[in-house]
């Protein structure tokens, strides 16, 4: 084959540019303005794809977003795109394609072998294999390689994608999507009428269907309208014209998510590859158009078969004869232009038309172009092997015998015309079945949106031009602008009525490719009918007809139609599925825009950050925080510097960065009340210059976090919150105050940013803080256990609390957060000389479990104070939220898993978090408990734990389980004891 | 994208704001009985239609919100403030 598939003038092509690109490796050329079909056309390129299941050899058939088999993946390595349509792919130098689901070739491909097997991949493959008693894990383990070889359309890269994308956020009072004679028209009549107008078009160039049409449009030639159309669109200030976008979805709000393309020619100067536009409109005209549907017939996938519309595309836009010998069948008048457009430019036309009768103008049409017209006739089969070779025709009322075979290149099919109402049916608008039109109109959409043109059933470019501006002008004056009013036009246009095909009985429905992405055919519809599935929403589901990446839009309205013929109903009583979604693939590099990486997650940092990192902290990241997690020295592993840590913390003294609690400044006349009414223990007895350990529960009585509030005055509390509740807390203190206790006179900061906090613990804590803090006495009886007292560092006031987790003669230190690092180097540098040390996340976890304190692990959405041997906390004087339905039965009941401490029956073994607690030999099932935290502990020179077991220490203290581990391989007898390991009496802590 | 009219900062995505359940719930004293609390925390009417929302502007004002959403489709009748004795810190309530 050579390139004389491109005719030698015409066409929105320019000659003078040579686009080298490749296509399974072959070198081609190709012009500016082709699209990557077009130009594998115009290579004599017709087959480039193998199908879905039964791997078939697919040709190109459209020439726009309807084409369903030419899906390519473009480009190498990371870069590499699956699934692009090669019918909406600009080309451009460099371009390289590749062909999907062929192995080796497309020309030798092994998976071919599916068609012998097309009797096992049939409709409800999936369900009679997969589901039912006795199926299930067995027959998938079966399957499961053939099915995994042949699974998914395309392959994703698995490198991270090296491009860049980019969001978009913006509004305007019109968004009008698609650019043919209906979306132009309504953009220049929004813009005159002085609304700011976003219009959008899915293509490389504005004109929708004008772009091939080699017909007039308001009297003047189509060409030479849109040229003058396009000119002044480009000078209006109110519009924004955003080419290669497509509007993918329609959203609450008239919100619109639209992706654009870079232009390939400016690959060097743009540098995003995608942008997401996510567009707040007041208003939306859809002016997608319509797209054609294919016939169906015996053969009808066969590489040569293609759209009427698409063929006139190739012919008119792209200069592009696909074919020399064409067989166009129709079932309305929108072929004649084609089929007249192909005569004129010298190939020879059969136009088979399935109407007995059709108007004057089209006989005169057919007749001046020398154009082979036969009448009441329909293509029944095709036949050829990689190409379509002949065609069968016969009466297209399905009755009688095929009449004659003709020989041909190209079958061009038109099956009628559906409007592109994707984006409205995502909104629950339900299109009306038009029988005459055999068309889905578009419904009466609640919200501010309208169809125009072809996407509103209006056939004739004149109409459409006109339905753009009369629409435009009722949304303007629905925006308070004025405009001028017309009437809109009518649905329809065509002289002769569409008139179905039949088919006829003695077809091979094995053959007739209904959805020819996702390899349906006629059979599988009647065997899903047969089996009942006839509503469209479970035939979609038992076929999966139009759940490929086209979302069935060539496919949808042909199914229905034989689905009416095989149920005896009519379409419109049958109705059709809802569209999701996004009406064409969105790369998920566009949806993720910049926020990827830790533009996603950000990172959160201490006001100690830099400090720590100084005195050589590893930092561990703990939600978006960034925190300590261990100082080595020399060249300590994490466990040799958490031990060495959590010893000289207990021999002498250890600091550590607890800057990330959150932090709450509850300020006002009732702030004793309100604490009193969210913690279960009381703080409104509590004198001013005291702390205490709080715990609040949520309203079903299960804890949800817990801290220490500090009275600062009578009217005054600072609150700490766990590190990961902070944000939570706040919320729902906040939520308290406004909506449930508005009498509440109680105003919340959070103030966790504003204070870098610092604990200090060990038996030299008291030393070390005396020697740097100022106006302040440290001595027990001044500054008792749970005290808070004031002091000065460096002129610098800060706020300091008696408070120990780590079970240490300990305080907290609170800083204005810029004077933290300096008072963390002078903490630091005293440690140092009083041989203790800094100490990190990883000791602080060790150090409270030592110590039996419940942290995050034990506080895990679904524990109540009894379990975790805090009941005694809950006063009896006062209420407070959660108290009632904490003392529902269950959560009361003695056999409930409760905190118990663990620790190993031989000395030397370990065990972890998350391993199962169960009686030796009664392994199988859920067990008894399970364990939440472990850690070495250098106090006592063994592992130990903390978990839940049923029952608690009253039912196990002094008894043996197995802490089960099977996934990691590790089972170890632990003993069950109590879960403070370290000075149960607390006389360090009050030291 | 649901648009949620703040009284206080203006007609915003819904991605700033974060749902807080049914406005219609009273909820009882803390002493109350059980049945009261289990009444309040668990039973839901999950209407379609018309329904009263609480939701907050995390990401805004932080204030809490009474929204009127139609559940069915999604038209918002009415955005105001939970506190009604903050009122006189908005211009004026959205309706
Ligand atoms: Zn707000």
């Amino acid at each position: 084959m050579s390139t004389g598939f491109r005719l030698p003038q015409g066409g929105l092509i320019d000659r003078n540019s040579q686009y080298r690109f490749s296509f399974d490796g072959r070198a081609l050329t190709g012009h500016a303005g082709d699209s990557l079909a077009s130009a594998l056309l115009a290579n004599g390129i017709q087959f480039v794809a193998r199908s879905f299941k039964y791997h078939r050899p697919r040709g190109i058939m459209g020439a726009g977003l309807e084409e369903a088999n030419a899906l390519v993946t473009l480009g190498d390595g990371a870069r590499s795109l699956p699934n692009a349509v090669a019918s909406t792919e600009e080309l451009h130098d460099g371009l390289s394609a590749h062909a999907q689901h062929c192995w080796p070739s497309l020309n030798t491909d092994f998976g071919a072998v599916n068609q012998l097997f097309s009797s096992l991949l049939g409709a409800g493959f999936y369900y009679k294999t997969f589901m039912g008693p006795g199926r299930g894990p067995k027959s998938w383990l079966f399957y499961e390689h053939f099915i995994r070889r042949a699974a998914g359309l395309g392959k994703a890269s698995r490198e991270p994608d090296p491009d860049q994308y980019e969001t978009v956020n913006t509004f305007c009072d019109l968004l009008i999507i698609g650019s043919g004679p209906a979306g132009l028209e309504a953009a220049r009549i929004a813009a005159e009428a002085g609304l700011d107008v976003i219009l959008a078009e899915r293509d490389f160039e504005l004109g929708g269907a004008l772009l091939a049409d080699t017909g007039t449009i308001e009297r003047q030639p189509a060409a030479q309208w849109l040229a003058s159309q396009v000119d002044r669109l480009s000078k209006s200030v109110n519009i924004r014209v955003l080419k290669r976008t497509t509007a993918f979805g329609l959203y609450d709000g008239t919100v619109a998510g639209l992706v654009e393309r870079r232009d390939p020619a400016q690959a060097t100067t743009i540098p995003w590859r995608e942008r997401f536009w996510i567009v707040r409109a007041k208003r939306i005209i859809i002016a997608a158009g319509a797209m054609e549907r294919p016939l169906l017939f015996a053969g009808n996938d066969r590489p040569g078969v293609m759209l009427a519309s698409a063929v006139g595309s190739y012919l008119n836009r792209w200069a592009v004869a696909p074919g020399r010998r064409v067989v166009l069948a129709t079932t309305n008048d929108s072929a004649y232009a084609t089929a007249r457009d192909l005569a004129i430019a010298g190939l020879s036309v059969t136009l088979i038309d399935s109407r007995d009768r059709i108007s004057e103008p089209l006989h005169r049409l057919a007749n001046n172009t020398g154009i082979d017209l036969r009448l009441g006739q329909s293509v029944r089969a095709t036949l050829g092997s990689r190409h379509v070779r002949t065609v069968d025709i016969g009466p297209a009322n399905g009755q009688g015998a095929v009449g004659s075979r003709l020989a041909c290149d190209i079958v061009a099919v038109s099956g009628g015309w559906s409007p592109t109402q994707h984006l409205l049916s995502q909104r629950g608008v339900k299109p009306s079945w038009n029988e005459s039109l055999q068309a889905f109109l578009p419904g009466r959409a609640n919200e501010p949106i309208d169809c125009v043109g072809s996407a509103a059933g209006l056939w004739r470019s004149d109409d459409c031009a006109r339905s753009g501006r009369a629409i435009a002008a009722a949304a303007a004056a629905a925006l308070g602008r004025k405009a001028p009013v017309e009437d809109i036009p009518a649905p329809g246009g065509w002289e002769t009525p569409i008139r179905p095909v039949r088919l006829a009985s003695d077809l091979n429905l094995k053959k007739i490719f209904v959805d020819l992405q996702h390899d349906v055919t006629a059979a599988d519809i009647l065997l899903a009918n047969q089996e009942g599935y006839e509503a469209p929403e479970l035939l979609k589901r038992y076929t999966t007809l139009g759940m490929a990446a086209d979302q069935g839009r060539t496919s949808a309205v042909p199914a229905l139609a034989l689905l009416s013929e095989m149920a005896n109903r009519s379409v419109g009583e049958i109705g059709t599925t809802t569209f999701r979604p996004p009406f064409a693939p969105v790369s998920i590099g566009a949806l993720a825009g910049m926020e990827r990486d830790k533009h996603l997650l950000p990172i959160r940092r201490s006001p100690l950050h830099d400090v720590v990192a100084d005195s050589g902290a590893h930092m561990l990241e703990t939600g978006l925080w960034m925190r300590p997690w261990y100082y080595p020295q020399n060249a300590e592993t994490v466990d040799e510097a958490y031990l060495r840590e959590m010893r000289q913390t207990r021999d002498a003294v250890g600091i550590c960065d607890v800057s990330t609690l959150g932090k709450i400044a509850v300020q006002g006349p009732d702030a004793a009340e309100f604490l009193d009414r969210v913690y279960v223990n009381g703080f409104k007895a509590m004198k001013a210059g005291m702390a205490r350990y709080g715990v609040m529960l949520r309203e079903d009585g299960i804890v949800m976090d817990d801290g220490t509030s500090w009275r600062l005055s009578e009217t005054e509390y600072f609150m700490t919150t766990t590190t990961g509740n902070a944000a939570k807390v706040m919320a729902w203190l906040e939520d308290l105050l406004e909506t449930r206790w508005p009498e509440l006179r109680v105003s919340l900061t959070s103030v966790t940013d504003q204070w870098a906090g610092i604990s200090v613990a060990g038996p030299h804590a008291r030393n070390l803080l005396a020697a740097n803090i100022g106006e302040l006495d440290f001595a027990n009886e001044a500054f008792p256990f749970m005290a808070v007292r004031n002091g000065v560092f460096n002129g610098v006031p800060c706020r300091l609390a008696r408070i120990s987790f780590s079970g240490e003669l300990a305080y907290e230190v609170y800083i204005g957060a810029s004077h933290g690092p300096a008072l963390w180097r002078a903490l630091r540098n005293t440690a140092k000389e009083l041989g203790g040390c800094a100490y990190g996340l990883e000791a602080l976890g060790a150090l409270r479990i030592e110590k039996g304190h419940v942290g995050g692990p034990e506080l895990d959405g679904r524990t109540t104070l009894e379990d975790l041997g805090l009941g005694r906390m809950a006063s009896t004087k006062k209420s407070f939220i959660g108290d009632v339905l904490r003392q529902r039965p269950d959560l009361r009941r003695d056999d409930r898993a409760r905190l118990v401490g663990l620790v190993p029956v031989t000395k030397g073994e370990m065990f972890k978090g998350g391993a199962i607690l169960a009686e030796q030999g009664q392994e199988d099932g859920h067990g008894l408990g399970w364990v939440t935290s472990v850690t070495e502990s250098p106090s006592l020179g063994h592992w130990i734990g903390l978990g839940f077991i049923q029952g608690g220490l009253d039912k196990w203290q002094g008894k043996t389980v197995l802490a089960a581990d099977p996934i990691r391989g590790r089972s170890t007898l632990v003993k069950i004891v109590a879960p403070h390991f370290l000075d149960p009496e607390g006389t360090r802590l009050h030291a | 994208m649901l648009r949620i009219k703040c009284p206080f900062c203006g007609e915003r995505d819904h991605s700033e704001f974060s749902y807080g359940g049914d406005a219609n719930i009273t909820y009882p004293d803390l002493a109350a009985p059980m049945e009261a609390w289990i009444e309040a925390v668990y039973r839901r009417a999950n209407p379609k239609g018309p329904h009263r929302e609480r939701w907050q502007h995390i990401d805004g004002c932080r204030l809490w919100l009474i929204v009127e959403r139609d559940t069915l489709t999604h038209e918002i009748a009415s955005v105001t403030l939970a506190k009604a004795a903050l009122a006189p810190l908005v211009d004026g309530q959205s309706s």
